[in-house]
């Protein structure tokens, strides 16, 4: 045994370690509710060639590749040789960062006491607006959906570009929160900084390389072992969701390949007009965090374990938009990969991956009507059912790919004047099966004083639902409506904006998750419980 | 003559210390899970026999216990039904809507203590200013509640929304229930937690009406069989939150009463730092499975309003049921004696959070256990000594060790003791990140502290994890092993009082606000009164306040005047995160009053004398680089006259304490070890 294998595993675990605490440090300090509440975040560490080491688990897999890939890309545009320590640099350029203008990626190359580079901190977060039309799908363009700003320096040898943020402020709604959270972003990296510093001093390592390399070379090396495990060969899947106007195709196809697996999505629909196109970094990140669900999900992610795993689209294809497109809401098209993947993944590794499910999570912004007496913006978000997994049921009204987690109706309400009349599971959503799907559920808000009050709306899996697989039901799909006592019901699109009229109430139904295998074979407790429990 | 009792129970034994003028006599008998009465009133004979005090004498009785904790883990509470709002009944299921593990679609939230066809929905709705939407209709409750008793309920949690602002459909059902069906028991959300936020209440109240009878009827049964020994002496009952409370508290709120164990570690730890004027100090407990690390400052650990009962999946954050009460804040990790390394798939060592427990235990203790742990690793490093383990009642079998270690982690090295080293430099690596992690979420510096030890396998890992997080001073007080129930002779009798009222600080009513603290300070009043609180008493009025629209709120502590509301934020809220936002709105959630007596002066006069230090031996250690031989002493019973120099070990009968190269042992006047890195 080498004294370095110590080191080594030290190291590692102290750099998961500092990672975690960036997260937190920026968790901790974010303003834009969506971060704190819902973990919409990533942060990690990478070495001198951009490659990542190590990041943080959090809220959003959506971050996972499209960070780890950000970094190479800064330092194509500021080449490490000419950075200087107190350097910062940034971007919310969609194809440069995390796919859309919200998140924002900050990147710091960290000194040593003689000035040499030992490696970087980047991060990324949710700012919750950036100007433009705000956050939802409507716009046509990427230029419509508010500023963007190309990899730049925040910092340079410390010191604030206050041109570049003068700018940046004089084009949002909330100039303190975005101020407030690109400094946040800059803390939690300098905190991993100091970190890193303390963490070589105490290890006696004078930088990230060797142990860096150890590090992916181990990480692939595993993955490669678990992909080994796989019989070589080729599955192609296909699932419709739907889209803004017009129904989108999702087609995969995943072919095992020795070392490696590819995700290709050819056969898929062209760029949508509207904001529901997702940048390739994006797609990766959902393509193989679907992969990592089922195929080495206990290798942490870095650059040797993402490398394993190829996505591809053609280009201009929803999964592969190039500017302009709009991309705001590129959520509602790529938290469905995981279920297109899963499904390509279903016939390869049988009795492994879970059914489709409710996927993209539902999180209306609902706000004043323009100029009311009492203005608000309230960001929730609601969650339909999971598929049915493999040995059990899916989950009810729980986020999947997406890690985020809801907020109270008791503090919506107190921050705005709707009320939550129901938020129920939907008896009967589940998808029918050995195993069912989880349900989805029911939610009826009326504005407490009768006015009228807008919704925005990014929602999927209206008019196609979530499929069971082997003999089993599919979830029921969701739906969008408003009741009142004169006109009964009017059913609104899952997407856009809607204006809910005085004395109306919005109700929202969450779809349903898949189930799996024949409902004939489903253990007749279960089902005589879930009778007893009102679930079916 | 008069003595103060202190009974713990704990999963495995219940600790029991009698303080007399004489000293401290302390025994431990297993616990009796048929019958718990039963095994304290054992344990309280032998100690009241062997200290030849008589049962008159006793003057206080303080009580910590895990059995809420155990029948909420081991779900054998009350059948519980809950009343709810008209269409909010699966909230307690919703939760948060989230998985708290990312890669793992297997995982499944903790299953409700109450069951969906067991909540029901009544007819009513307050908004969150108090305002009442729409009437309770008696009519659905009496339905509902119908329906529940024709289930076999018997424990109700009544959990309205918004009950935190006004209370009164709450209450009206709990009249309901008092008159028309005395045999159940109630607890209302309003009561036990009325505080924001839907999910965490009325889990909080679920869990509190699911134990409510067991406890209850346990907390009568045993106060009973107390006074029939001649004790006359009220019972004390300590809580989560580090103070004492009255029977009649403890039987109304008994989710309180989780974690008072740790707690009382805590506050014995808190008393210590004060003791020896250690303004900051980390708190460090390593039993079997777990080790917890607790901040103390300026001798008040620190405190929180949230804690998770029951983390099933690997002590993970989220993954068990949430309750709102106030409890000492600490981390758990599973890392203990017992805790099981094994290489994993990429070559790396993890050690825990799978323990060997205490049966078949750790390989080295011969019963059958053939996964290495970390005692094993102790043993061959030579951190513990084959011959002095438990007093020397029973040996450790090396090769068992050896063979254990060799066996399982054979791909790090063909070499057992390095092996071993690896396994201890991981599970104090394991401990160190937690507690970094702990101080950079609560804002803390850790170097400058003093970390104090307890629990068996922390005074044979303190300054390896010392070293690791830079810190200079490790303290090992003497009693380690019944430290809980030490603890809670060293508590205040104290409780807390909530209420929320969402605010913009720049619009609160001064007026309504001081009027409500008033009526909170009356309520705690009653209790401490109740309980005969030594005077003087102390409030302390925390409000948890954040920037308008930010996710969480930081407690922040105030006087009565409540005046700069915002200054007072901003100095907390830069403690925290380091800097402020200087136009962003403030507003204020919950207050919280805490009320407590003065602590009960203790009866022990230590007046310990200078002994010799007794080596007892040698022993093979390995110092990270190689084989040497270093001494083996006996922990003195009174002070040392000299210090005794690292590399060297120092056996008890609970314990091992190591003292590593360049650290020097002294005592403290108390007995307790000190621990220092030379200069």
């Amino acid at each position: 045994m080498k004294v370095t294998e110590l080191k080594f595993q030290l190291a590692w675990n102290r750099l998961l370690s500092i990672v975690e605490e960036q997260a937190q440090v920026l968790m901790r300090t974010a303003f834009s509710t969506v971060v704190r509440e819902a973990g919409d975040l990533s942060a990690g560490v990478f070495n001198r060639a951009g490659l990542m080491l190590a990041q943080a688990v959090t809220g959003t897999p959506g971050h996972v590749n499209s960070m780890a890939d950000a970094v190479a890309k800064f330092l194509r545009v500021y080449p490490l040789s000419g950075l200087k320590p107190g350097d910062v640099l940034f971007t919310n350029d969609p194809w440069d960062g995390t796919g859309h203008l919200n998140d924002f990626t900050v990147v710091t190359p960290i000194f040593s006491a003689d000035s040499r580079c030992v490696g970087l901190f980047a991060s990324t977060s949710h700012i919750a607006d950036v100007g433009g039309r705000g956050f939802g799908a409507d716009a046509h363009d990427v230029f419509e959906e508010g500023l963007r700003v190309p990899i730049s320096k925040l910092f340079s040898a410390g010191e604030l570009d206050s041109s570049l943020m003068s700018i940046i402020k004089a084009n949002v709604r909330d100039p303190v929160v975005a101020e407030g959270d690109l400094y946040s972003l800059a803390a939690c990296n300098d905190a991993g900084g100091v970190a890193l510093l303390e963490m070589l001093n105490d290890i006696d390592l004078v930088d990230l390389e060797e142990i860096g390399e150890e590090i992916l070379r181990r990480s692939e090396a595993a993955m490669v072992k678990a992909i080994a495990a796989i019989p070589n060969a080729t599955a192609r899947y296909q699932m419709s969701i739907d889209g803004y106007d017009d129904p989108v195709e999702l087609c995969a196809e995943v072919i095992v390949d020795h070392a490696e697996i590819r995700v290709d999505f050819s056969g898929t629909s062209p760029a949508s007009d509207r904001g529901i196109n997702v940048p390739l970094a994006y797609t990766q990140a959902y393509a193989s965090f679907g992969v990592r669900c089922i195929v080495g999900n206990e290798i942490p992610n870095n650059a040797g374990s993402l490398g394993t795993i190829k996505v591809s689209a053609p280009e201009h294809c929803i999964l592969n938009a190039q500017p302009p497109r709009a991309v705001s809401a590129r959520h509602a098209v790529g938290q469905m990969l995981p279920d297109v993947v899963l499904g390509c993944l279903d016939q390869l590794l049988v009795g492994q991956a879970p059914a489709e499910g409710s996927s993209c999570i539902w999180n209306p912004v609902f706000l004043s009507e323009a100029g009311a007496q009492r203005a608000f913006v309230i960001n929730p978000i609601f969650n339909g059912g999971t598929g049915a997994r493999p040995s059990k049921d899916g989950l009810s009204t729980t986020a999947f790919p997406s890690g985020v987690r809801t907020t109270s109706v008791e503090v919506n309400e107190a921050t705005s004047p709707l009320v939550f009349s129901q938020k129920e599971y939907t008896t009967g959503s589940a998808g029918e099966g050995r195993f069912r799907g989880g349900l989805g559920q029911t939610i009826r808000i009326a504005h407490r004083h009768h006015d009228g009050f807008v919704v925005s709306k990014m929602f999927d899996r209206v008019n196609h639902p979530a499929r069971g697989r082997n003999g089993a039901g599919a979830g029921s799909q969701g739906r969008v409506y408003v009741e009142s006592a004169e006109i009964g019901e009017r059913a609104l699109p899952g997407k856009g904006r809607d204006l809910v009229g005085p004395g109306e109430t919005l109700v929202l139904q969450t779809p349903g998750g898949g189930g799996l295998g024949s409902p004939a074979d489903r253990d007749e407790a279960q089902t005589i419980a879930d009778r007893r429990n009102g679930l079916i | 003559m008069s003595a103060r009792l202190s009974v713990d129970i704990g999963g495995t034994f219940t600790d029991v210390v009698l303080e007399h003028e004489g000293g401290y006599t302390t025994t431990k008998v297993l616990t009796t899970y048929d019958d718990p009465a039963s095994g304290v009133i054992a344990g309280v004979e032998e100690v009241l026999e062997q200290a030849g005090v008589a049962a008159s004498e006793v003057t206080s009785v303080l009580h910590g216990t895990t059995l809420a904790t155990n029948a909420l883990i081991e779900r054998r509470g009350a059948v519980t039904g809950m009343l709810t709002t008209l269409g909010h009944r699966d909230v307690i299921e919703m939760a948060f809507e989230n998985r708290f593990e990312q890669y793992d679609i297997n995982i499944d939230r903790p299953q409700p203590l109450v069951p969906r066809f067991l909540r029901l929905g009544v007819a009513e709705r307050t908004l969150h200013d108090g305002e009442v939407a729409e009437a309770l209709d008696m009519a659905s409750v009496k339905q509902a509640v119908a329906t529940l008793c024709d289930e076999g309920v018997e424990s109700i949690a009544v959990c309205l929304l918004h009950s935190y602002a006004n209370s009164a459909h709450e209450r009206r059902i709990e009249e309901f229930l008092k008159n028309e069906y005395p045999q159940l028991s109630v607890t209302l959300s309003s009561a036990v937690c009325p505080e924001i936020r839907e999910y965490e209440r009325f889990s909080t109240t679920t869990a509190n009406a699911y134990v409510k009878p067991l406890m209850a009827a346990y907390l009568a049964s045993l106060a009973q069989k107390i006074r029939h020994l001649g004790i006359g002496a009220e019972m004390l009952l300590m809580t989560s939150g580090g103070g004492l409370t009255t029977l009649a508290t403890a039987s109304e709120y008994p989710i309180r009463l989780v974690e008072s164990g740790p707690a009382g570690g805590a506050m014995l730890a808190a008393h210590l730092a004060v003791q020896h004027q250690f303004d900051e100090v980390l708190s460090f407990d390593m039993g079997g499975t777990t080790a917890k690390i607790c901040l103390i400052d300026e001798g008040e650990p620190l405190s929180s309003r949230s804690f998770e009962v029951d983390r099933s999946y690997r002590f993970k954050k989220g993954s068990g049921l949430p309750v709102r009460i106030p409890v000492v804040e600490m981390v758990e990790i599973g890392a203990g004696g017992g805790s099981i390394a094994r290489v994993d798939e990429l070559g790396r060592v993890q050690v825990g959070p799978h323990s060997a427990g205490s049966e078949p235990g750790p390989a080295c203790y011969g019963r059958g256990g053939t996964s290495p742990t970390v005692t094993d690793a102790d043993l061959v490093l030579g951190k513990l000594s084959a011959n002095h383990f438990a007093g020397g009642k029973f040996a450790l079998d090396t090769d068992q060790a050896n063979q254990a270690l060799y066996t399982n982690l054979s791909q790090l090295s063909d070499d057992v003791t390095q092996q071993a080293f690896v396994v201890n430099e991981i599970v104090e690596e394991n401990m160190a990140a937690a507690a970094r992690a702990h101080a950079a979420e609560w804002g803390r510096e850790l170097s400058s502290r003093c970390l104090l030890a307890f629990g068996g396998a922390a005074p044979l890992h303190a300054a390896g994890l010392a070293k690791k997080l830079r810190m200079n001073k490790v303290v090992i007080p003497t009693g380690a092993g019944v430290g809980s129930a030490l603890g809670f002779l060293l508590a205040p009798i104290r409780f807390e009082v909530v209420r929320s009222s969402v605010c913009d600080i720049n619009d609160i009513d001064y007026t309504q606000i001081s009027l409500m603290l008033d009526e909170m300070l009356g309520e705690a009043s009653a209790v401490l009164a109740s309980a005969r609180a030594p005077l003087p008493w102390s409030e302390r009025v925390n409000a948890y306040m954040r920037y308008a629209g930010q996710g969480y709120e930081i407690a922040v502590r105030l006087d009565r005047s409540l005046s700069n509301l915002r200054q007072a934020f901003e100095t907390a809220y830069a403690h925290l995160y380091g800097r402020v936002i200087p136009d962003m709105p403030v507003e204020v959630l919950s207050w919280t009053l805490a009320l407590s007596g003065a602590r009960e002066a203790t009866l022990l006069k230590p007046n310990l004398s200078v002994v010799d230090v007794q080596k007892a031996g040698a022993q093979r250690y390995f110092d990270g680089e190689k084989q040497i031989e270093i001494p083996l002493y006996l922990r003195p019973a009174g002070r040392l006259d000299s210090a005794v120099m690292g590399p060297a070990v120092m056996v008890e009968d609970q314990t091992t304490t190591v003292v590593p190269e360049g650290w020097r042992c002294t005592t403290l006047a108390d007995g307790a070890l000190l621990i220092e890195e030379e200069e």
